[in-house]
């Protein structure tokens, strides 16, 4: 057989086997789980997601009732992932940051505490973690009935903390319109006159002047706008307490367990960052009479942010994808509400389906924007 | 997905330099050196008393040695009579209670048999035979039963720590061969192999494992033809193995990628055909280099097969909480099966860590 002997002919075959045998597969597992509901009498297709939800979801990001539809709940699912997955991201960066700095300090003690403290979070699982962190707070604060009144209005027990909230009347979207000005002004500002300062040598007080800048338009809307907000405050009941703002244990456990996970990370990666830049840059910046904390600020974070952006990629991603742990402790997340989808329609395959497409979607999203930002900081060669 | 992403990414770090030097001087100016430093030396110190104090007294001085549960209600402290009541179902689930000396045998003979095999020296196919030819089949006849006089135990009532385990480690060793096709598929000249292996690797890793548990539980029942159902714990392990292959791929490619292209040229201009080229020259190699961050993804795969118990699966993790929901129990033991779940969590990850770390220094110093 000469012609098998061809080496295109192979490739080729080789690959129509391989495509084939994935093709076979798929068809079969299609046939047997169409045949199979339709004998239990399951409904297929995304046709369910415009029925009524008729479920309570206990955290809603985005306003929800349960006579929303099912489309709704999945969209408050998604929120309430994003929320939890961006706090901690942030918050756990933040903290990282300082324990990775702190792991490389000279003080022996405060090294040592840090690497204590990022080894007690990286050898035991999240989940156990979260779990550790749910029932610390269900089992220290006295139920709701004996809530602790912390200041007027403000109660806690062990459903959480529950405090008034600012409720608005009218002039919500000024505010927010003038806040996003505001930030968009005040980073403009810094950075035309950190230009400035760099061609002109004058220094000028760039912090204040971008303040001013992030302050006046929320003053002109706070002048200008009709505004009107009332206080709800929460009101202690027989059984639980209604109104205000309300802060759930199973939040803050999941907040708290990532936060830790992504600090540990992170500091791990910024200690790692750190040693990777050469020592002549410490050297030289002490020979032009920097300080230890100057050197680091000025010199070693902008280049070690270039090694640390990748890793880093990788913490954000599982942090996100970690949230999904959330169904362990009753946090209404992605995969929680999905899943309450799954058992009351019995739509298991779309709504496996849904959750997936969409961590997969996000997923590639953050890739993307870390990329992006990468690409950005990296080291452009001359 | 818990802890492997982030010990991909620190794998990849490899560049690793000196710290900045100390600054010299008497030992003492290196906590209260300057006041800034004696500060944190003094708030660090401060810290360590605070956590010590609460955890010795919460452990030891407050606690309740021996007693019954309403002895443990009474203190605020640890309630060791809980631990040690439920210590046997906390190890090992709802294995029949008077055949429990079998996971325990067969975890001991397990862990002795990983002892040995983490020395290098062993290493070789004489072990690779030694695994799969007698301790493995050794450890299935003692938990399964079925020979030898021992009675059958079903999968159902297999559970704590010889579960998380075995999930754990055949997973590891059934995703390896997986894995190393897949960064090989990814790896392929051929364009249809290469988007198939490249579409599962990002698929898989782009998906928590929680979803892929899911799958595997309340997914594939519905594909199975009439008839056939697979056991649970199977169906689990099975979503574990492809989770992990996805991972290790990976790690197998930036392997693969260290290889220098001139050796699969070598190989050409011997003659060899593409496989012998990647048994015999561009996998040792490349295998070698990501030994230890594999050992590092273990670690991880140690820790995730924790989720199953989301899926409902016996592992170490759920017969704690199980324990713990215990009637007898409720209430009064809230804290100490999950501050003993971590203990032993932490003992076993930070000893792979250590030899990870090792491994990464043995084949610095002696190879290359």
């Amino acid at each position: 057989m000469p012609l098998f002997y061809d080496a295109r002919i192979r490739a080729y075959l080789y690959q129509v086997i391989a495509v084939g045998v994935v093709l076979l597969i798929a068809w079969v597992m299609f046939s047997t789980a169409s045949a199979n509901l339709a004998k239990q009498d399951i409904a297929t297709g995304f046709g369910f997601l415009a029925r009524q939800a008729g479920f309570v979801i206990t955290e809603t990001a985005i306003t929800y009732e349960p006579t929303d539809t099912i489309g709704r709940a999945i969209l408050v699912g998604i929120a309430n992932t994003v929320k939890v997955s961006l706090l901690a991201a942030l918050l756990g960066t933040i903290l990282g940051l300082l324990v990775g700095i702190g792991r490389l300090s000279h003080n022996p003690v405060l090294s040592r505490l840090m690497l204590a403290y990022v080894e007690a979070l990286r050898n035991v699982p999240l989940l156990l973690y979260l779990l550790l962190w749910y029932s610390l707070i269900i089992s220290t604060f006295p139920p709701v009935k004996q809530a602790i009144q912390m200041l007027p209005g403000v109660f806690l027990s062990n459903s959480g903390l529950v405090m008034p909230a600012l409720h608005w009347e009218s002039g919500f979207s000024a505010m927010v319109t003038a806040l996003v000005v505001g930030i968009a002004a005040a980073a403009s500002v810094a950075r035309i006159l950190g230009r400035r300062r760099v061609v002109t040598g004058k220094d000028r007080p760039i912090a204040l002047i971008a303040t001013i800048a992030l302050l006046l338009p929320l003053v002109a809307a706070l002048l200008l706008a009709n505004i009107s907000v009332t206080w709800d405050v929460p009101e202690l009941g027989r059984f639980r307490l209604s109104g205000g703002y309300h802060l759930r244990p199973e939040f803050v456990a999941l907040l708290l367990g990532l936060t830790l996970s992504v600090s540990a990370n992170v500091a791990e990666i910024v200690r790692a960052g750190i040693q990777a830049v050469s020592k002549g840059q410490w050297e030289a910046a002490t020979a032009l009479g920097l300080s230890r904390a100057r050197t680091l600020k000025l010199v070693i974070l902008p280049q070690a942010l270039r090694i640390i952006i990748p890793p880093l990629t990788n913490t954000y991603l599982t942090v996100f994808k970690n949230s999904s742990l959330a169904i362990a402790i009753g946090y209404p997340d992605l995969v929680m509400v999905s899943n309450t989808i799954m058992n009351q329609t019995g739509q298991a395959i779309e709504s496996i389906a849904i959750f997936m497409g969409v961590y997969l979607g996000l997923s590639i999203l953050i890739s993307l924007v870390m990329n992006w930002y990468n690409a950005k900081v990296a080291l452009r060669e001359r | 997905m818990t802890q492997i992403d982030t010990l991909i990414g620190d794998a990849s770090l490899t560049s690793h330099r000196e710290a900045p030097p100390a600054p010299k001087g008497r030992w003492l100016s290196a906590y209260f050196g300057t006041p800034g430093n004696a500060l944190i030396t003094i708030l660090c110190l401060g810290t360590i008393f605070a956590v010590a104090k609460l955890v010795i007294g919460w452990l030891f001085v407050d606690a309740t040695f021996v007693g019954t549960p309403a002895e443990c209600k009474v203190t605020n402290g640890a309630c060791w009579p809980f631990l040690s009541t439920k210590m046997r179902y906390i190890f090992f689930g709802f294995y029949p209670f008077e055949e429990q000396w079998r996971p325990l045998t067969a975890m001991l003979l397990f862990l002795g048999a990983c002892v040995v095999s983490m020395v290098p020296k062993v290493w070789g196919r004489a072990l690779l035979i030694a695994w799969i030819a007698v301790i493995l089949p050794v450890l299935y006849v003692l938990m399964a039963g079925g020979f030898f006089g021992l009675t059958v135990v079903p999968t159902t009532q297999w559970g704590g720590l010889p579960l998380s385990f075995m999930l754990s480690f055949i997973g590891l060793a059934c995703a390896l061969p997986l894995g190393i096709a897949l960064a090989l598929a990814r790896a392929s000249s051929l364009p249809a192999i290469r988007i198939l292996g490249v579409s599962f690797i990002e698929i898989v890793r782009g998906v928590p494992l929680i979803s892929i548990l899911f799958m595997a539980t309340v997914m594939l029942p519905l594909f199975m033809p009439d008839g056939i159902t697979i056991d649970k714990l199977i169906r689990a392990q099975v979503a574990i193995i492809l989770f992990a292959a996805a991972y290790i791929a990976e790690i197998v490619r930036g392997g693969l990628q260290a290889v220098p292209n001139g050796q699969v040229e070598a190989g050409h201009s011997l003659g060899l055909h593409y496989w012998q080229i990647m048994r015999k020259i561009v996998l040792p190699q490349a295998l070698k280099k990501v030994i230890p961050p594999l050992v590092s993804l273990f670690i991880g795969f140690f820790q995730d097969t924790t989720l199953v118990t989301i899926v409902g699966l016996l592992d170490f993790l759920d017969t704690v909480r199980t324990a713990m929901r215990d009637p007898e129990w409720q209430g009064i033991a809230v804290l100490e099966g999950y501050v003993f779940a971590a203990v032993v969590y932490f003992i076993f990850s930070a000893l792979m860590g250590a030899y990870s770390r090792f491994l990464e220094q043995y084949f610095r110093t002696s190879h290359d």
